[in-house]
C-alpha cells in the first residue's frame, strides 16, 4: 500500500513550466510516477517536459480532465500559499509543497483551510515523498532508494538522502520516505506520518530523522510510545553539538531557553522504544538490533 | 532577524501600545544630555540599558539606574565598555525609571505545534519565562488566536482576568490584541513584553495614578517575510552584523561561526548539523556551521571557501555534499577554482556523493584532493588533517 504516494497516485505539478518544476517533473516521469498534468496560469493548452505533459490554466481544469488526486507545488514563495489553496479548492487530496521561503504567518490560515477541507498538505519547504518502485513526488534523488518495508520520515533534505542511502547500501529497502519540511509551520507532522505508517500493511519498521528545535520529535515519541510499541524503530537527531541561541539554517532549528535540545529528543525517543543512532550510517544496524529482519 | 529593544518599542508604540519613553545614545555625553532632559521633566531616576541582541543584559551589568545626569554619564560609559555574550555594547537606551507596582509577562508568538499564534501571559514578570515554565507552570496562562479571525476581544478579556488585571481591563485588552496585530503586521515570530508593568505615576495635580506600560520589548522577525517589509530590513544593525555574517547573507549562505578548528562546507541544514556532530564525535571541533543551500554553483563554493578561511583558527576543511538538486561535478570544479584563489593553504577532505558523484570524483582525484566515501570516514580524516596541520603550524 505505502503511504501518501503510491500506485493510485495521479499527480499534477503546479508551476511545471518553471525551471525547477520542469527539471523535477522530468525526473518524476523517468521514475514512472503517474504525472498526468501540469498547471501554469496563462499557459493552458501548451505542453511541458518534451510535450509529454499537458498544461492547464487552473487546477480545477486539470482535475476535471485527468482525475488527478495529488499535487506537487514548485510555485515561488509569493504565490505558493495561493497555489495550495487552489489545489484544496479543486478537491486535491494530497498536496506536496516544495517551495521554500514562505512567511510562516502566511501558512497559518492555509494549514487551517487544508484541515477543514479534509485534505493533506506535506511541507512547505520539504523534499516530497517517494514510495520506491511505485512513485516519486518531489525532489528526493531516485538513486538513494530501493524498494522495501521500512518507512522513513524526516525534517531534513540532504540528511534524509544520506540516511536512506545508508539503508539502501545495507540492503534495507523503504516502503515510503517522507520529508515533512524544516519550516516552523508545516502541514504534516512527524506524528501524522507515524500514524500513517502504523496503519500501513507494507511498513514493518520506522526510521525517524529529526533535528534540534521545537517539540515535534517529543510529540512523535509520545505517540509512538502509545501506538507503535511492537514495531522496530530507529532514529537520528541532528544538532547534538549545536550551541544554544543560534539558528542552524532551518527556520525551526534553534535551541532556546533550554528547549528543543537534542538530549531531550533522544531521551523521549529512547523512552518510546526508538534506538537512536550516533551517525546516520548506524541506522541499518540499529534497525536489525530492534528486530527488523528485512 | 532580531531587532533591538529600542526598535521593538518603536514598533509597539507605532501600533498604539503604551511603551516606556526613552532615547538612544551612542556615547556617554549624549546619554547625559538625554538624562538631563528627563530629570528636568521631573524624573527622579533614569535607567540606562545596553542595546545588544543578547539576553541576560541585567545579569551582565547592562541595565543600571542613575540618580543624576553625572551619574547617567558614568553608568552609560561603563555599559558602553561592556561586551555581553560576545556582543560589544555600542548603544544605550536612556529613559525615566518607572515606579513599578507589579510586573507581568505578555507575549505573542508562533506556536508550531498548534500552528497558530499563541498569546501567553504570566503573573511573574521580569524573570525569564522559561524559568517560570519550569518552576511555576500554573502562573502561565495562554490562548490561541483564531487562524482566520485573529484574537477575539473576549479572549483578551479572559486572559486579562486570569492575570488579575481586572482593574486595568481596557488597557490589558488593547495591549494583548495589539501584540497580535504587531505580530501580524510585521511578520514577527515573537513579540515579547517582559516586564509589562503596572506603574505608579503622578498627574499634574499630584494625584497618584496607575497604568500598564511595556517596560521592555523583544521582537524577532521572520526572515522569509523581510523582502515584503523593506522598512524592517532597514532596522538591521550593521554594527551588530560581523562582516563575515554580512558576506554570508548576501551570498545566500547560512554561516554560523563556532570555536573549533575544522571548517565545514555542507549542503542542507540537517546534514550540516550532522557533519558538525560527527566531527565532534571523531574528537575534533567544528569551526562553523555552513549550509551552501540547494543548487550551489562554483561562485557560491568560492564564497563559502572565503568565509571559512577568513577564520584564522581553521586548520582543516571538510566539504560534505550530497548531490540532489546540487550537482557534484559543479561543486568539484568550484573547489578547484576556489583553491586557486585562496591565500592560505589548508588541508581539505572532500566527500561528494549523489548526483554526478562519479564525475566529481574524477575531478577531485585529478586535482589531488583527499576524498572520503562515508560521512564517518570524512569526519575522521578531517580531524586527523586538522591535528597534523595544527602540529605543523
Amino acid at each position: 500500500m505505502s503511504i501518501l504516494v503510491g500506485r493510485d497516485t495521479r499527480l499534477i505539478v503546479q508551476g511545471i513550466t518553471g525551471r525547477e518544476g520542469e527539471f523535477h517533473s522530468r525526473a518524476m516521469l523517468e521514475y514512472g510516477t503517474p504525472l498526468v498534468a501540469g498547471v501554469t496560469p496563462g499557459k493552458g493548452g501548451q505542453t511541458a517536459v518534451d510535450e509529454r505533459v499537458p498544461v492547464y490554466d487552473t487546477v480545477a481544469e486539470a482535475v476535471q480532465a485527468t482525475g488527478a488526486n495529488a499535487s506537487c507545488i514548485f510555485v515561488p514563495a509569493a504565490g505558493a500559499p495561493d497555489a495550495i489553496l487552489e489545489a484544496v479548492g479543486a478537491g486535491i487530496a494530497t498536496i506536496f509543497c516544495i517551495t521554500e521561503g514562505i512567511p510562516a504567518l502566511d501558512m497559518i490560515p492555509v494549514v487551517e483551510e487544508v484541515r477543514r477541507a479534509g485534505a493533506r498538505l506535506v511541507g512547505p519547504n520539504c523534499p516530497g515523498a517517494t514510495s520506491p518502485g511505485r512513485a516519486k513526488v518531489g525532489i528526493i534523488p531516485a538513486s538513494v532508494h530501493v524498494e522495501g518495508r521500512v518507512g522513513v520520515v524526516s525534517r531534513s533534505g540532504t540528511l534524509t538522502y544520506e540516511a536512506v542511502q545508508a539503508m539502501t547500501d545495507a540492503g534495507i529497502g523503504q516502503s515510503t520516505c517522507v520529508g515533512i519540511g524544516g519550516d516552523p509551520i508545516v502541514g504534516t507532522t512527524f506524528t501524522d506520518v507515524l500514524e500513517l505508517f502504523g496503519a500501513d500493511d507494507e511498513t514493518d519498521a520506522i526510521v525517524l530523522i529529526g533535528e534540534i528545535g521545537g517539540s515535534a520529535e517529543e510529540e512523535a515519541a509520545a505517540f509512538a510510545a502509545e501506538h507503535l510499541r511492537g514495531i522496530p524503530k530507529a532514529a537520528f537527531i541532528a544538532g547534538r553539538t549545536a550551541p544554544e541561541g543560534r539558528r542552524m539554517g532551518h527556520a525551526g532549528a534553534i535551541i532556546s531557553g533550554g528547549r528543543g535540545t537534542a538530549a531531550s529528543k533522544v531521551e523521549a525517543l529512547e523512552a518510546a522504544g526508538f534506538l537512536v543512532a550516533g551517525s546516520p550510517t548506524e541506522i541499518p544496524t540499529l534497525l536489525r538490533q530492534a528486530g527488523y529482519g528485512g | 532577524m532580531k531587532i533591538s529593544e529600542a526598535d521593538a518599542k518603536t514598533l509597539l508604540g507605532a501600533a498604539g501600545l503604551p511603551v516606556a519613553p526613552g532615547e538612544v545614545a551612542h556615547d556617554a555625553a549624549t546619554a547625559r544630555a538625554i538624562a538631563e532632559r528627563y530629570f528636568d521633566g521631573g524624573a527622579e531616576r533614569v535607567v540606562v540599558k545596553a542595546q545588544v541582541l543578547a539576553g541576560g543584559r541585567g545579569k551582565a551589568g547592562g541595565v543600571r539606574l542613575a540618580a543624576s545626569p553625572q551619574d547617567a554619564e558614568e553608568v552609560a560609559s561603563a555599559i558602553l565598555a561592556l561586551a555581553i555574550k560576545g556582543y560589544p555594547v555600542r548603544r544605550v537606551l536612556v529613559g525615566p525609571a518607572a515606579d513599578i507596582e507589579r510586573e507581568l509577562y505578555l507575549a505573542a508568538l508562533l506556536d508550531r505545534s498548534a500552528r497558530r499564534v499563541l498569546v501567553m501571559g504570566s503573573t511573574e514578570g521580569g524573570v525569564e519565562i522559561e524559568e517560570v515554565a519550569a518552576n511555576r507552570p500554573e502562573a502561565i496562562v495562554s490562548v490561541h488566536a483564531h487562524p482566520h479571525l485573529g484574537l477575539a476581544a473576549w479572549q483578551a478579556r479572559e486572559l486579562a482576568f486570569r492575570l488579575a488585571l481586572g482593574d486595568h481591563l481596557r488597557e490589558a485588552v488593547a495591549i494583548t490584541t495589539g501584540l497580535v496585530r504587531v505580530i501580524q503586521d510585521n511578520d514577527a515570530d515573537l513579540v515579547e513584553v517582559n516586564p509589562l508593568a503596572v506603574v505608579r505615576e503622578r498627574t499634574a495635580d499630584g494625584a497618584e495614578t496607575r497604568r500598564l506600560v511595556c517596560l521592555d520589548a523583544k521582537i524577532t522577525l521572520d526572515d522569509s517575510a523581510l523582502p515584503r517589509h523593506p522598512q524592517l530590513e532597514a532596522l538591521r544593525d550593521p554594527d551588530e552584523e560581523a562582516p563575515v555574517d554580512r558576506e554570508a547573507r548576501l551570498s545566500g549562505i547560512t554561516y554560523i561561526h563556532l570555536d573549533g578548528t575544522i571548517g565545514c562546507m555542507v549542503n542542507g541544514a540537517g546534514l550540516a548539523m550532522t557533519t558538525m556532530d560527527l566531527i565532534k564525535r571523531a574528537g575534533g571541533e567544528p569551526a562553523n556551521f555552513l549550509d551552501i543551500g540547494g543548487g550551489a554553483r562554483a561562485d557560491k563554493v568560492a564564497a563559502a571557501m572565503r568565509l571559512i578561511l577568513a577564520d584564522p583558527a581553521v586548520r582543516a576543511i571538510l566539504v560534505n555534499i550530497f548531490g540532489g538538486i546540487t550537482r557534484g561535478d559543479e561543486v568539484a570544479r568550484g573547489l578547484i577554482e576556489a583553491r586557486g584563489m585562496q591565500e592560505r593553504d589548508v588541508p581539505m577532505v572532500v566527500r561528494i556523493v549523489g548526483t554526478n558523484a562519479a564525475e566529481a570524483s574524477e575531478i577531485l582525484h585529478a586535482g589531488g584532493f583527499e576524498t572520503a566515501m562515508t560521512l564517518d570516514d570524512a569526519a575522521e580524516k578531517a580531524v586527523a588533517a586538522a591535528a597534523r596541520s595544527g602540529a605543523a603550524a
